[in-house]
């Protein structure tokens, strides 16, 4: 009964923070609303009894992604008022398409049963904790999937700052090189200092 | 009253469909499409762990992992070109990105 109750408190705060995302005046808001959507998700995963995947939620996108998003909607000076000028025109072939959306999916599911009938909700086998059980079967039958996320990580991280980077004109700049290169015999210059004339 | 798989997917239908709407409804900042794509993978994530346990098969939370990959993947080389973008030209409007005429 509890559980019932919880589902329902969960599931209606994400929908809720989903539509302001949404439809929010200011980005940092939206963003703020994406934190919380993202919790709530995590609290139904957890109530699904998927332990790790609410964690890894919760450290990747609350503690990664969120902030990520909330650094660029900081840093760039952006009219956002102008940005939403054509919020309302779009606003009914938004609604048709959505609404045609949920009814295909709603219908969908309703109407559709399982080829295995569907068990009582069991996240892992019993003995076993759920990042265990993961564990085993990421590390063994899943590894080369695992390695290659991995791989696209390391890209994405490459991709970013490769993007990002740029090298301006006219900054001084620290070259340990030359520094560590130098002799006193290119630093140091004796010049003989005539009275009132001193050293051009 | 008790909760079942149909409850799961109702929601994630719902979050799927509102991050559509989202996208239509903000064509012009790109940062709330960032999100609202974000929203639809959530949707995507809470359909395999909610098969993933009702069916009693790992395999869908690890597939949930690799989505949060790609998800953090992507979110990241979106922002990357949004900032290069607006370091080009001033503004975040995606409507006008249309100087290449493809």
């Amino acid at each position: 009964m509890l559980q019932t109750i919880a589902f329902y408190v969960f599931a209606a705060v994400i929908i809720f923070s989903a539509l302001m995302v949404i439809s929010s005046r200011n980005p940092v808001h939206s963003v703020l609303f994406l934190i919380l959507a993202f919790l709530n998700a995590a609290a139904l995963f957890i109530l699904l009894g998927a332990e790790f995947l609410a964690w890894i939620l919760v450290v990747v996108y609350v503690g990664a992604v969120a902030v990520l998003f909330l650094f660029v909607v900081m840093m760039l000076d952006i009219d956002f008022a102008q940005l939403r000028a054509g919020f309302m025109q779009y606003l009914p072939i938004g609604a048709i398409i959505g609404l045609v959306i949920v009814t295909e999916l709603i219908l969908a599911y309703l109407g559709w049963t399982t080829a295995t009938p569907l068990g009582p909700p069991t996240a892992t086998t019993p003995g076993v904790s759920n990042t265990e059980a993961l564990g085993r079967v990421l590390y063994t039958d899943y590894i080369f999937y695992f390695q290659t996320a991995g791989l696209i990580l390391l890209v994405a991280m490459i991709g970013a700052i490769v993007l990002t980077l740029r090298h301006r004109v006219g900054v001084k700049r620290q070259s340990i090189a030359r520094q560590v290169s130098r002799v006193p015999a290119e630093s140091i210059e004796m010049l003989e200092v005539k009275p009132g004339q001193g050293v051009s | 009253m008790t909760v079942g798989l149909t409850q799961y997917l109702i929601v994630a239908a719902l979050l799927f469909t509102i991050g559509v709407f989202g996208i239509f409804i903000n064509r012009k900042n790109v940062i709330i499409i960032l999100m609202s794509i974000e929203l639809i993978l959530l949707s995507v994530n809470i359909n395999f762990v909610a098969f993933s346990v009702f069916l009693g098969d790992l395999t869908g939370q690890v597939f949930a992992l690799f989505v949060l990959t790609v998800a953090a993947a992507e979110a990241a080389i979106g922002l990357a070109i949004l900032v290069v973008y607006f370091r080009n030209r001033g503004t975040i409007a995606v409507d006008q990105i249309n100087m290449m005429k493809g």
